[in-house]
């Protein structure tokens, strides 16, 4: 690199991550049309993004744990037996052609979540029926309303020593370690808490679960290295989320963040703010060590059915806003997937610079999104879920023509399901990479 | 005066409302008549919801500050006495394998403003579990809520189980939530779906055969 990163320009930063991206320095191909594929596909994905048409429309396929079904097995097995883990999602990558490749590290490690006895979620074999697809959160007030000023005053301390322990059961002895700012000049009773027997088994568990997680990532690795060395990118570089989706997800609750959007709505502000940098460097960080410039966001409780327009813009938009331009700045591009509907919202996320971010719809009226802010962002989307898993093939395709054939138009659209699909005929999955084939050519 | 809690607590003033509800018993008023004002507000919350003024925040809210309220009026009140008229029963429960209850809630919410007798069975409901409260309550309406992908398998499976059961003849079922949609009640053989808590309030009074 002749210029130091931090003398770039924000597109200069974004031109050399692309770059990076479309030829990963080291990677190891299984052939020279492998390479030339990832190649193809990286630039065709990247020139989507920035709003110009590439060769074709490219296309996801919206596969979250449908690998593991496809495969013949589910996700409770997948997520304690990685070996079944890596042949389902090989299988997948051999037996299916989307122009990403979704690995399988959104599969949690089981044993590490048993280990620490994890609270949040209730998964197939823990809270769920073995067959159950999914994970699932369990809402909750997770952060009490006078825990605000901790979590504001010092978000690292609040996590570790109040809420963990609430959502990790094996995390209950963190509860006594002081603040590790007791570490001053002479070392001598800082360490005492450290001793202490619940607080001892509480590292434990925090270790084994590290051990744990290291057996899974290598058999993740594993599976994303084949994919590359197939001619599959991944697309998500990393996940962040929304600051309001942070405080109301997992921390307040649904409950919990609504009341206060009444009774403390300058609570909400300030702890959004102090959490803002801290997505904004994770966020970083991930898109650096993926060496991938896409973050993707599942945005939650800024849909049309949670919040009014005038909610939307005084609590949930401008923190994101912010996240989104900070990364934009680093040359990372936010994707941001909007569950739900965002058609009330379409006039009010407007205001990023042309290409910043890209749009990833669920429900939203997409053919109107495109004619709102088509554009200004890449938009991405939005085959139904329901049809994915209860139509023909035909009728997917269908459906994928006619949005090739509206949102295609003059680039700046990748072809996408609604929400992920867990099971289903992959009849419906094939017929989507079809579509985008026979209908997405430019010419 | 009487119409100032309703139009307080429509408008959510929590602490105007409570304030109120507190000189209003120190007079001496009637705690049946500040119930059927409580309701008065709380059906005008059901509306603005209804129409678009009022959204979850709104809801949640006006949940809280009608518990405080109870909280200070239930004790006052004698028990068994003065059922309010009900239109009729609705059974409503999130299927087996989905555990979100958002939706869930807002649908009980409207159901019962709107003069509907709810039973909420929560999430993950098993399919027999279904069955027994529709057997045992007799409703001719039940309402299945799910938020994700594996609901579509759970929402077939429970009304096949309704069938199997002899009861599916004289019961109308609605879908909702996330995912759902036509297509879904289609594969599941309900009756109807709707795309929100308001399609769950009309669709009850369709059946009903009240306006």
């Amino acid at each position: 690199m002749s210029k130091e990163w931090a003398e770039l320009s924000p597109a200069e930063k974004r031109e050399e991550r692309f770059k990076r991206w479309i030829s990963p320095p080291g990677a190891n191909f299984a052939s020279p049309q492998a390479a030339q594929a990832y190649k193809d596909r990286t630039t065709r994905l990247t020139r989507a993004l920035q709003l110009k048409e590439p060769d074709r429309v490219p296309v996801f396929l919206p596969a979250g744990f449908f690998a593991a079904s496809y495969a013949g097995t589910n996700l409770h097995t997948v997520m304690y037996d990685y070996a079944e883990m890596k042949r389902a999602w090989l299988k997948f990558l051999n037996e299916f052609e989307g122009d990403t490749f979704m690995s399988p590290g959104m599969v949690p490690p089981g044993r590490a979540l048993d280990v620490t006895d994890y609270k949040l979620y209730r998964w197939p074999g823990h809270g769920l029926g073995n067959n159950v697809l999914s994970y699932q959160a369990v809402e909750g007030e997770y952060m009490k309303v006078g825990d605000y000023d901790a979590l504001i005053k010092d978000p690292s301390d609040f996590w570790l020593r109040i809420y963990l322990p609430r959502i990790f059961g094996a995390f209950e002895g963190f509860r006594k370690i002081p603040s590790l700012m007791s570490f001053q000049e002479i070392a001598t009773m800082g360490f005492v808490p450290f001793g202490f027997p619940d607080v001892q088994a509480s590292f434990q568990a925090l270790l084994e679960a590290g051990r744990e997680s290291m057996k899974w990532l290598s058999v993740v690795m594993e599976v994303m290295g084949a994919a590359m060395a197939a001619g599959f990118p991944g697309m998500a570089g990393g996940l962040a989320k929304a600051p309001f989706d942070t405080l109301g997800d997992t921390l307040r609750g649904t409950q919990g963040i609504m009341m206060d959007m009444f009774q403390r709505p300058d609570k909400i502000q300030a702890a959004m703010e102090r959490l803002t940098p801290i997505v904004i460097d994770s966020a970083i960080a991930a898109a650096d060590f993926s060496n991938t410039p896409m973050i993707f966001f599942p945005l939650h409780k800024g849909a049309d059915s949670f919040m009014s327009v005038k909610q939307f813009e005084t609590f949930y938009w401008p923190t994101l806003k912010k996240v989104c331009m900070a990364l934009v700045n680093e040359g990372v591009l936010p994707v941001l997937f909007a569950e739900g509907a965002y058609n009330k919202r379409l006039e009010v996320i407007q205001d990023m610079p042309k290409g910043s971010v890209a749009w990833y719809f669920d429900q939203t009226d997409i053919i109107r999104a495109k004619k709102v802010i088509g554009d200004k962002y890449c938009i991405i989307g939005n085959v139904p879920t329901s049809l994915l898993m209860t139509g023909t093939p035909k009728d997917v395709k269908e459906h994928c023509r006619k949005l090739i054939e509206i949102c295609g138009k003059g680039g700046g659209y990748i072809l996408a399901g609604g929400a992920n699909i867990d099971e289903g005929n992959p009849e419906n999955l094939r017929a989507m990479t079809a579509a985008a084939k026979e209908y997405g050519t430019y010419k | 005066m009487s119409g100032d809690l309703v139009n307080l607590l429509a408008d959510l003033k929590e602490e105007e409302v409570l304030a109120l509800l507190k000189k209003k018993l120190a007079a001496g008023e009637d705690p049946y008549k500040i119930l059927d004002e409580t309701s008065a507000g709380m059906a005008i919350v059901g509306k603005r919801f209804a129409a678009g003024e009022y959204f979850l925040p709104e809801l949640v809210y006006s949940g809280e500050v009608l518990k405080q309220v109870n909280a200070i009026l239930k004790p006052k009140l004698s028990q068994g006495n003065k059922e309010t008229k009900k239109i009729g029963k609705v059974v409503i429960g999130t299927v087996a394998g989905d555990i979100h209850d958002i939706g869930l809630n807002i649908v009980e919410f409207m159901l019962d403003v709107n003069g509907f007798e709810v039973t909420n069975l929560g999430v993950d409901v098993p399919i027999e579990k279904f069955v027994e409260a529709v057997r045992k309550t007799k409703t001719p309406v039940l309402g299945l809520s799910g938020f994700l992908t594996p609901a579509f398998d759970a929402m077939k499976e429970t009304v096949e189980a309704l069938e199997k059961a002899g009861l599916r003849k004289n019961l109308k079922i609605m879908i909702g939530g996330g995912q759902m949609d036509d297509e879904v009640r289609k594969y599941a053989k309900a009756d109807a779906y709707g795309k929100d808590a308001m399609a769950a309030v009309s669709l009850s009074k369709q059946w009903y055969g009240v306006k």
